[in-house]
């Protein structure tokens, strides 16, 4: 047996791109300065290997000789070791033995066609730095090169003998002790076995067990902790809630049916036999109707701490597990577009203020966007909408939520497992893996938490699972399975746990196939090893299916039987290892009661004197403020116009990089008939009340989807709160009270809620430098993604400005709605009222907008958002090339212009449901008159000139007027405009 | 004369191959989408049609480099199988990834005596995937999916489209030899020398942007014709109105129409 180790370098002549990428990342952190680094990337190769076998296959599979050079020779060889060009410290980066290297993994495969007897590989980058202290290159090791969750670093030359990893499994019972515990060695056990249950729930297994006689197996417990996990049940907003606020008290049995479920339920009934919803809130997504043939699904997820802690793994695997949700809808939805929502501290966050354990903000966006970009990507699926929100407090726990809409026959939209039929795991492997991720995630972060949970950090595969979302559709259009599902959070625990719910189940875990021997009956039960799914195949169509399997390389296997006995059984050889009741299992929790209360925080006054002279400095800053600041750098690296059905990209106008309000695409190819994703999100207003932050983010989410020329009786909506520590009753208080608010809203807008998801204690601890403890808890964050339709697609329309001579109009009044405003925070001021939404109101502005896209009285629209009327304006001019000249004067509001702070109102204010409307001459009668009628508050708020700049003025006092009876209150150049809103996050 | 059948090959990965599929069936043509598993148990049946079509897509994750496992793949076990599809007079086009499959299997360009490439496609010179729309100049008349048509306005998504030959002189022979025939170009179609990024999107050595063979019947471009076949994929159509179809249906038509 030989181990051969092939370096590939840059050939002569050729750039080194990720030497440039790591010296420009070690700048950015004022890590060593001029740095000097060489790179390489390898792969070592295990087998009965000749030196003439290793020379074939490094030049004939892994280099490519027209641009690069390899050295080859045996691990420990010097001629590994000698430094090109002067650059003497060496350093290797690996992945720890077990994790998932999908380079290598195909590389293997594609060593047989040269019939060469290799074994094992393994791939590793390979560095060479100018001379640096030991201290430095830990660091940069630690910051940039290497995460030792999933990474091994080696400094010197490699020194290994085998990569095979794995030792051979005897199996051995292992029951826990739990009959004879006290409370403390409940919390104990719970705490060490991170099971992470509460003590109540602690003793009521503990009584359970008590009850049968016996004690538990580990896997018992641990399949009990997996369903009782907040990520598999959502137990705290499901649960009873005692909430009180200014305006009373509610006692709810269950907090969620009470508010988003009820909103929903509420809406259908009002419907009646227009009803258009389908499945909501039962399978692992929201199904809703789309044209005759067809259903559409929508989820959204999150993946927080996984990300925090490996963020390209983590946003990998969040994607990853969001797209097998749809999949494990129905029977199988075809997955047509992902949509991805991001907050991180903002990247300038100095290296010194890092405590410890949490990696830099810079990184962990870079690690996340390529995260998505490389699964998104890989899978094929357009990634057409997404937005980033910046704020210190997500240091140490940055949010990663990943949505994915699919496409659902009709007629496939309902799964029943059957007593009798085999259960059966396709796709990845087993193995150790994401053990413990579904409790994990309901435990709060600390610096600690990378030691504890390393395991629950994955690398995801995307090649697999899209080997297993081509096999599952033609499996789906064959008929050859009863119902289907993912393995997500849990497993096959969860996934078998689920499934079986309603018959019961027998597993037989030796035989699900692993990556490596060595793995307990307990690790293969609740890993949640990637690229699963579960199905239930009925005996007759096993061969059928599984032929079809193999013809398409995934590898299918039977790992147990649905029985009619309504337990859960596993075995292990022919050993019983668990025997729980399906009742005791999902209905045995017990109730989560809290108590929640809510106050909101005393209005303060907002200072705005002396301001407006500073209004077009302001109205640039806050177009480069991150959250406003254009994000083409992630929207180009993500592929949005794949399988054919772009319609409105992400980005438009003129020069094709204008920000678009919500994209659109045309999921069935030989239809018009399109779908709209947009979002909504606004954590600022949370610090004033989250009532009018959730209502705002629902009217954002809708109001983005109507600019585009949604229809908005056809709207669905999906919640995900990510909220910090809900055991804190204030805590607690500000969700149920943002839950109300999606009650009102939906009802109001008839916006169904079809899916939903939490992510409580989002809070990071860690001891500062005089050994305190100190948490940062992120702000609450709501975010709304909506899912629109447009009967044809060439009804819809975009927010850049077309044509010099047009008019453009305010729809919807401002209010004095400064609170929380990005002109407060690039003023770094507090104070002032937050945006309401008037929900009749808003209503009847959507359905008459989308009345006037549709009968093409608009030429372009804009919603206003964050920066108000400057910045949607600014926008549409820079976006269309052409210059506005605009009057404060029309704009719809009771304060008028006339002072100083009336006039920054109007600019900056970010009141809920306003548009901004381009309307041809020709079509401005009838656009007036639609508005008019409707009772709809409006105003001719300027003209679209062929200019290079944005013109805003006022009408002059008499006295004081300038030429033409106006004063100036801004104007600015285009193309300065666009630059601030560029130039930030031009990476 | 019957439409002619086009083989779209699937691969792990690939997943471009339904709306080239729907491209080519647009056009005329009729698809089939074939795994690659079938053809390397039955080479043969290739014989059953005219056009062999790679599309886009990541095929084995792009592991190694881009495209670089099936191309191993096809130059062990369908070469010849791929030579004599050649050798019957008709055509091959690879999109994006098939693109790179074509060039690093020497099927679009053979070999040196020597066993070296003459050229590959590499990492963009921006290190990373990117999107965007880019105006495209045909040159010369020697290629069989460009004809009657001087520029496109086509999407192109990729991480690894820099063209690259092993020396200026291979270069320049292909260029002689009308083996160079889609280059990147600027809005106006004025080239002189290198195009800048984001125009030259890549930094390929003399914008190319497509290689065709020697016979004008193999083509691979980075760009992707079939998302530019409804006139709603133009970036810009809510501005510029709907043209009768988009730029890339010509492509396909000319692969359909050279059976006619």
């Amino acid at each position: 047996m030989t181990l051969w180790e092939i370096d590939i370098y840059p050939g002569p002549e050729q750039p080194d791109l990720s030497a440039g990428s790591i010296v420009s990342d070690a700048e950015d952190l004022g890590l060593a300065e001029s740095l000097s680094v060489a790179t390489a990337h390898g792969y070592l190769i295990e087998g009965d290997l000749t030196a003439e076998h290793a020379e074939q296959l490094a030049q004939q599979l892994f280099a490519d000789g027209v641009v690069e050079r390899t050295v080859v020779a045996q691990v420990g060889d010097d001629e590994l070791s000698t430094p090109p060009n002067g650059r003497p410290c060496l350093i290797h980066v690996m992945p720890k033995p077990g994790v998932m290297d999908p380079v290598a993994q195909s590389a293997l495969r594609a060593i047989q066609d040269f019939a060469i007897p290799a074994q094992a590989v393994r791939t590793f980058r390979k560095y060479w730095l100018s001379e640096l202290a030991e201290a430095e290159i830990e660091l940069l090791c630690e910051k940039i090169l290497a995460n030792d969750s999933v990474e091994q670093v080696v400094v010197g030359s490699l020194q290994l003998d085998q990569l095979q990893v794995g030792s051979p499994y005897e199996f051995e019972l292992s029951m826990v002790e739990l009959s004879t515990l006290d409370d403390e060695g409940l919390e104990r056990l719970s705490r060490e076995g991170q099971l992470y249950l509460t003590l109540v729930e602690m003793q009521t297994i503990q009584q359970h067990f008590r009850d049968l006689e016996r004690e538990p197996v580990d896997v018992e417990l641990e399949t009990i902790a997996q369903t009782w996990s907040e990520h598999c049940s959502h137990k705290t907003l499901a649960g009873r809630i005692a909430y009180q606020d200014d305006r009373g008290e509610r006692q709810f049995e269950n907090m969620l049916k009470e508010t988003i479920f009820a909103a929903t339920q509420q809406i259908r009934k009002d419907l009646g036999d227009e009803d258009w919803c389908v499945s909501v809130f039962e399978d692992n997504a929201g199904i809703v109707r789309f044209d005759e043939e067809n259903n559409v699904v929508f989820k959204v997820e999150t993946h927080n701490h996984p990300s925090a802690l490996e963020p390209y793994g983590g946003a990998n695997t969040g994607i990853g597990g969001v797209i097998r949700d749809p999949l494990g809808t129905g029977l199988g939805a075809r997955p047509v577009c992902n949509t991805d929502v991001f907050c991180f501290a903002p990247p300038e966050t100095p290296l010194e203020d890092l405590p410890a354990g949490v990696l830099h903000p810079r990184r962990v966006m870079k690690g996340v966007v390529s995260g998505v970009r490389d699964y998104g990507n890989r899978m094929g699926i357009p990634t057409v909408n997404g937005a980033l929100y910046f704020d210190p407090r997500y240091l140490g726990n940055p949010l990663v939520y990943c949505g994915n809409v699919g496409i659902l026959p009709r007629n496939k939209s309902c799964k029943q497992p059957l007593p009798g039929d085999w259960i059966v795991a396709i796709g990845g492997r087993t193995g150790r893996d994401g053990i413990h991720g579904a409790t994990f995630s309901s435990a709060e972060l600390t610096s600690e938490s990378e030691h504890l949970s390393g395991g629950a950090v994955q690398i995801g595969n995307a090649i697999t699972e899209k080997m297993v979302l081509d096999v599952v559709l033609m499996a789906r259009d064959q008929g050859l399975y009863n119902a289907i599902t993912d393995c997500g959070a849990g497993g096959f625990s969860s996934a078998v746990g689920e499934m079986g719910e309603k018959i019961g189940a027998e597993v037989w875990l030796d035989k699900a196939p692993l990556k490596y021997d060595g793995l307990t009956y307990t690790e293969i039960w609740i890993s949640e090893a990637q690229e699963r799914m579960v199905l239930s195949v009925p005996p007759e169509n096993w061969e059928a299916f599984e032929q079809l399997c193999a013809s398409e390389g995934v590898e299918a296997t039977i790992i147990g039987k649905f029985v009619p006995t309504g337990r859960l059984c596993l075995k292990y050889e022919d050993h019983e290892v668990a025997d729980l009741a399906m009742e005791f299992l999902h209905d045995g929790r017990p109730p989560v009661i809290r108590d929640a209360v809510y106050q909101p925080p005393e209005p303060k006054p907002l200072q705005t004197a002396e301001a407006l002279a500073e209004a077009g400095q302001d109205l640039c800053k806050i177009l480069g403020s991150l959250n406003v600041a254009s994000k083409e750098w992630v929207i180009r690296q993500y592929d949005h116009e794949v399988q054919g059905g772009s319609v409105i990209k992400p980005l438009v106008g003129i020069d094709n990089d204008g920000p678009g309000d919500a994209a659109v695409i045309r999921p069935v190819l030989d239809s018009s008939r399109a779908l709209v994703v947009s979002c909504g999100m606004n954590p600022h207003y949370g610090e004033f009340d989250t009532y009018h932050m959730a209502a705002s983010a629902i009217d954002e989410a809708v109001r983005n989807c109507v600019a585009v020329g949604a229809d908005p009786q056809r709207i669905a909506i999906l919640d995900n709160f990510c909220w910090g520590y809900t055991d804190r009753p204030e805590t607690l208080g500000s969700l149920v009270r943002a839950s109300l608010a999606c009650y009102d809203l939906a009802v109001a807008l008839q916006t169904p809620f079809i899916s939903g998801k939490d992510s409580l204690n989002n809070e990071f601890s860690y001891l500062d430098d005089e050994g305190a403890k100190q948490t940062i808890s992120i702000p609450p964050t709501l975010l709304i993604s909506a899912l629109g339709q447009i009967a044809d697609a060439r009804q819809s329309i975009t927010m850049d400005l077309k044509a010099a001579g047009n008019r453009l109009y305010q729809v919807g009044a401002t209010h004095d709605e400064l609170g929380g405003s990005h002109w407060t925070l690039v003023r770094d001021i507090e104070g002032g009222h937050v945006p309401k939404v008037n929900p009749d109101l808003a209503k009847r502005t959507f359905q008459t907008v989308h009345e006037l896209i549709q009968a093409g009285r608009v030429a372009a629209c804009h919603d206003l958002s964050e920066g108000g009327l400057a910045v949607a304006a600014a926008e549409m001019a820079f976006a269309g090339g052409l210059g506005l000249q605009m009057q404060l004067d029309q704009v719809p509001s009771e304060l008028s212009p006339d002072t100083e702070h009336g006039c920054l109102v109007l600019l900056f204010s970010e009141s809920n449901t306003r548009f901004l409307c381009e309307v041809a001459e020709a079509n401005q009668q009838a656009f007036e008159e639609t508005l008019a009628a409707a009772e709809i508050p409006f105003g001719m708020v300027g003209e679209v000139i062929e200019d290079d700049s944005l013109t805003i003025t006022i009408a002059g006092k008499e006295d004081e007027a300038e030429a033409g009876g106006h004063q100036l209150v801004l104007s600015e150049k285009l193309e300065k405009l666009k630059a601030s809103w560029q130039e930030p996050l031009k990476w | 004369m019957a439409s002619p059948r086009i083989l779209i090959v699937r691969a792990p990965g690939t997943n471009c191959d339904r709306e080239t599929a729907f491209a080519f069936e647009q056009a005329g043509g009729k698809p089939d989408l074939v795994h690659i598993n079938r053809i390397l148990e039955s080479p043969e049946l290739t014989k059953d049609y005219q056009v062999l079509c790679l599309p886009g897509g990541f095929c084995y994750g792009d592991d190694i480099a881009a495209g670089r496992i099936l191309a191993s793949q096809i130059r062990h076990h369908l070469y010849e199988t791929i030579n004599e599809f050649k050798a019957a007079g008709k055509l091959i086009l690879g999109i994006c990834n098939g693109f790179q499959v074509l060039i690093k299997s020497g099927v679009l360009l053979a070999e040196s005596a020597a066993n070296e490439y003459p050229a590959t496609l590499t990492w963009n010179d921006s290190g990373r995937f990117e999107d965007r729309w880019v105006h495209l100049q045909v040159d010369g008349e020697k290629c069989v999916f460009l004809q009657n048509v001087s520029t496109l306005y086509l999407p192109i998504a990729h991480a690894e489209g820099k063209f690259v030959t092993r020396s200026s002189s291979v270069f320049e022979q292909l260029e002689e030899n009308q083996q160079l025939p889609l280059r990147y170009t600027t809005a106006t179609g004025l080239r002189n020398g290198q195009v800048e990024y984001p125009l030259n999107p890549n930094g390929s050595m003399g914008n190319v942007a497509g290689a065709c063979d020697e016979t004008g019947r193999v083509l691979g471009l980075m760009p992707h014709p079939e998302r530019h076949i409804d006139p709603t994929h133009h970036p810009r159509w809510t501005r510029e109105g709907l043209q009768e179809q988009g730029d890339g249906c010509i492509v396909f038509h000319n692969a359909v129409q050279y059976f006619a």
